[in-house]
């Protein structure tokens, strides 16, 4: 092993221009072995730009990176990879229709005297790196049985495998529930320990102070500064990334609800869901939290029709309601913000117009026939109103940040004058600024009636949006709480089923 | 000017270049081309191609792919002829052909959609059935003695233009407006990008699908009565292959394999200039095989070419 706190990559005065656009701006940051070196910023703070360079995925117009004290030109991820550096993001890169064995020795497949794959070799070295990291996967497994989490370890394991230098680790606990968050930190504390320099980029900012030695706090394509942990704390790191506290952020005004807007009665889909109960008011925030997994996302689901459920019925307004598909449960004013919004909830490859008016085409157009100027009109409202940041209605959604992505979502709901609202997970892999633009609009909701069902797994988010909070584990509600009632302590413990 | 123009404002600006230098080229080589005859030639010659082509265009947008629309094409051709040969009016033959054909595209979309077919299946499975299918109604023998008026549409001319052209003209037309004005258009873009978020957002899928398949289908039918009129027969082998050159056209034209990336016009252009390529080598009395090189090549570099920007612009 190294010796501790070796500089092992050092970027100098790194400029990178895309056409139009000025994406980073002299940056300068120093990485040591042993080390795991905090990155934070707002979307669109050049976070990725920087990483996707260090990555060989895009090349630098300016500036010099050096590795071990000697000048290197990263030209592709396979330059990365030989240099040592490697990056773990959380859309799974891995073969799953393999067993890890297979995925650890991709491309180098030890052979036995005949020629043939050497199997054994293969299974026992795989088997003694995941357990020397603690990592509870059998090597002869399939990976696309795994968990997503367990998946993630996986990849860190294999990285490590494979002798990497510096891992990136980009937002890797979007996915994750709070135990594994723990099993994460477990390992990439080990590998720190081993002399790996990591790079970790997260919205949490917690995890942060928890996890890191270093931090680097970048704005607008520029490197503001680089310092220990221990000499800041998170009301300082998000001014110094926005120039807003925490406290601000979930300080949305709360109103007094009002008549019935939606009720569930003995909703239930065997195997996911059993007997959930539940009313929501006009001018409320109603929480759900559970664990990933857990079945908060198919109840939501269910209710909007995108799944079927068994039994159960759904009254709106107090009168009862079939649901059999999203065109119904849309038809009755209810919007959905999915969990995953590149994939379930926008088409990224049309433009911000047309997934702004994707769900209300039959509002503008006569015989199937689309009134462009509306539809131009109403996309060019929701952009204004929800301050969407786009060079014109036309832009493909695929170019857009992540908040304004979500954006376009809400502004889908709003353009189709939906009531009620379910935000599943609003604010993951969204920035610190873009979040309390989310919560401003969700405030704006609720002060016009609205009835917002919110899924977060984030437990201040929860806490401090949220009027009500309904907890499920493993498909059962555990519990219903006021606002006065929260306390972080008794939600994870409902949500682990620790108590009723 | 041309360089004002964005990609992404006029994606169909390359095609227009490519076009315009093709025709530059070809009206220098040979003095023929650029005559009246041959332009109204080549029109005619691709307009079956052209019309299957818009139809093809919608379903590749949504993310599919229709290899069926070859035999679609024989199966209007052999039963608008059979139906006209037993003595039914020219219109209501033509009708039912037209009707028949779409209702197979239908049958095609609720095997993929309700049955979860893939489509390169479906439509494979769906080609190989309908071909026999028109094989054992005709006999394997062609349809003729057609009433002389229906042949006379194929060399008929209207404002000096062949009839197949305005045909294909009026299926361009329609196209475009499908795509560019109504809900079904903008859904079909939608869903091709992203089925479930479309789906999420209320649009439903399986009538979207049929819809699509059955334009597919429609515009085949159309083709089948066009090859008719113009053999003067009904064939029961004709279309054959032609899946291959209609995803040529919508290929070049610049639409992804992949779904959402495409436009009506696109698909004209590309239809043209391999329709171009093709006349303006026979003119120059360039070996055919030679030629099925070039547009072979034309197809990967379209694609290459895309690519190539993308890699580019990261």
């Amino acid at each position: 092993m190294k010796q501790n706190f070796d500089e092992i990559i050092r970027m100098e005065n790194i400029s990178k221009e895309f056409p139009g656009v000025k994406a980073l701006t002299d940056v300068s940051i120093s990485i040591k072995a042993g080390e795991v070196h905090a990155i934070v910023g707002e979307n669109g703070a050049g976070k990725s730009t920087l990483i996707k360079i260090l990555m060989g995925v895009h090349q630098k117009n300016g500036g010099e990176i050096y590795i071990a004290g000697n000048k290197v030109e990263i030209r592709n991820p396979i330059d990365a990879a030989t240099y040592g550096l490697s990056a773990v993001y959380q859309d799974v890169t891995i073969a799953r229709h393999l067993t890890v064995a297979e995925n650890f020795f991709l491309g180098r497949l030890p052979l036995t005297k005949a020629g043939l794959v050497n199997w054994k070799k293969m299974i026992t070295q795989t088997q003694a790196v995941l357990d020397e990291l603690n990592i509870i996967v059998d090597a002869k497994k399939v990976v696309r049985q795994l968990s997503a989490a367990q998946q993630e370890m996986v990849i860190i394991a294999k990285k490590y495998f494979e002798h990497s230098k510096i891992i990136i680790f980009d937002e890797p606990t979007a996915l994750l529930a709070n135990e594994e968050v723990d099993e994460l930190f477990t390992i990439i504390r080990r590998l720190k320990n081993e002399g790996v320099a990591c790079i970790y980029i997260s919205h949490r900012l917690e995890e942060i102070f928890e996890l890191c030695d270093v931090v680097s706090v970048m704005k607008d394509g520029q490197l503001i500064t680089t310092i220990p942990v221990s000499e800041t704390n998170e009301d300082d790191l998000i001014s110094k990334m926005v120039g807003r506290t925490i406290e601000d952020m979930y300080n949305i005004k709360h109103f007094e609800p009002k008549e019935e807007a939606l009720r569930v009665e003995g909703l239930t889909r065997k195997g996911a869901f059993e007997n959930i109960n539940f009313s929501i008011r006009k001018g409320e925030v109603f929480g759900i939290f559970g664990l990933v997994g857990s079945g908060r996302t198919e109840i939501v689901r269910a209710l909007f029709g995108a799944d079927s459920f068994d039994s159960g019925e759904i009254y709106l307004y107090n009168n009862k309601v079939t649901i059999a598909n999203p065109a119904e449960a849309i038809k009755h004013g209810i919007g959905l913000l999915p969990e995953d919004r590149k994939h379930e909830g926008l088409t990224l490859d049309t433009t911000v117009e047309n997934n702004i008016n994707m769900a209300s085409y039959n509002d503008i157009s006569k015989l199937g026939f689309i009134n462009l100027k509306r539809e131009k009109e109403r996309s060019l409202k929701q952009i204004d109103d929800m301050k969407i940041k786009t060079p014109s209605e036309k832009q493909k959604v695929v170019n857009l940040s992540g908040g304004n992505q979500q954006k376009v979502v809400i502004g889908k709901w709003l353009c189709r004058q939906s009531k009620i609202f379910i935000f599943d997970e609003p604010t993951v892999g969204i920035d610190v600024g873009a979040k309390s633009e989310i919560y401003i609009l969700l405030e704006q909701l609720l002060a016009k009636g609205n009835a917002v069902i919110m899924i977060s797994s984030y437990l201040p988010e929860i806490i401090g949006i949220a009027d009500r909070i309904m907890v499920i584990h493993e498909g059962k509600q555990t519990g219903i709480l006021n606002r006065g009632d929260y306390s972080e302590e008794k939600l994870l413990k409902l949500a682990s089923g620790l108590i009723k | 000017m041309l360089k004002k123009l964005k990609g992404s404002q006029f994606p169909e600006r390359n095609l227009v270049i490519i076009l315009v230098l093709l025709i530059a080229v070809l009206s220098i080589a040979s003095h023929r081309f650029l005559s009246y005859n041959n332009i109204m030639n080549l029109l005619r010659q691709t307009s079956i191609i052209g019309v299957m082509a818009i139809g093809m265009t919608f379903v590749i947008l949504s993310g599919g792919i229709d290899l069926s629309v070859g035999s679609v094409l024989a199966f209007s051709s052999v039963l608008s002829a059979m139906m006209m040969k037993a003595g039914l009016p020219i219109p209501l033959a033509i009708a039912l052909a037209l009707l028949a054909g779409t209702v197979l595209g239908v049958l095609m979309g609720i095997l993929i959609h309700k049955g979860s077919v893939p489509a390169f299946i479906a439509t494979l499975g769906g080609m190989t059935m309908v071909r026999g299918a028109v094989m054992l109604i005709s006999g394997a023998r062609k349809i003729s003695g057609l009433p002389s008026e229906f042949k006379h549409f194929a060399v008929a001319k209207f404002l000096g233009i062949p009839g197949m052209v305005w045909i294909w003209a009026l299926i361009v037309i329609v196209g475009f407006i499908i795509a560019k004005y109504t809900v079904f258009g903008r859904n079909v873009y939608a869903i091709g990008s992203n089925e479930e978020a479309a789906r999420l957002s209320g649009i439903k899928i399986g009538k979207n699908i049929y819809g699509i398949y059955a334009f597919g289908a429609f515009t085949s039918a159309v083709a089948g009565i066009l090859m008719t009129a113009r053999l003067g027969n009904g064939v029961p082998t004709s279309g054959t292959g032609y899946e291959l050159d209609v995803i040529a056209a919508v290929v070049v034209g610049g639409a992804s394999m992949s779904g959402a990336v495409g436009t009506i016009l696109g698909t004209v252009l590309g239809t043209v200039i391999i329709a171009a390529i093709r006349n303006g080598g026979n003119l120059l009395g360039i070996n055919p095989f030679i030629l099925d090189i070039t547009v072979g090549g034309l197809i990967v570099f379209a694609v290459l070419f895309d690519q190539l920007n993308k890699k580019k612009s990261r």
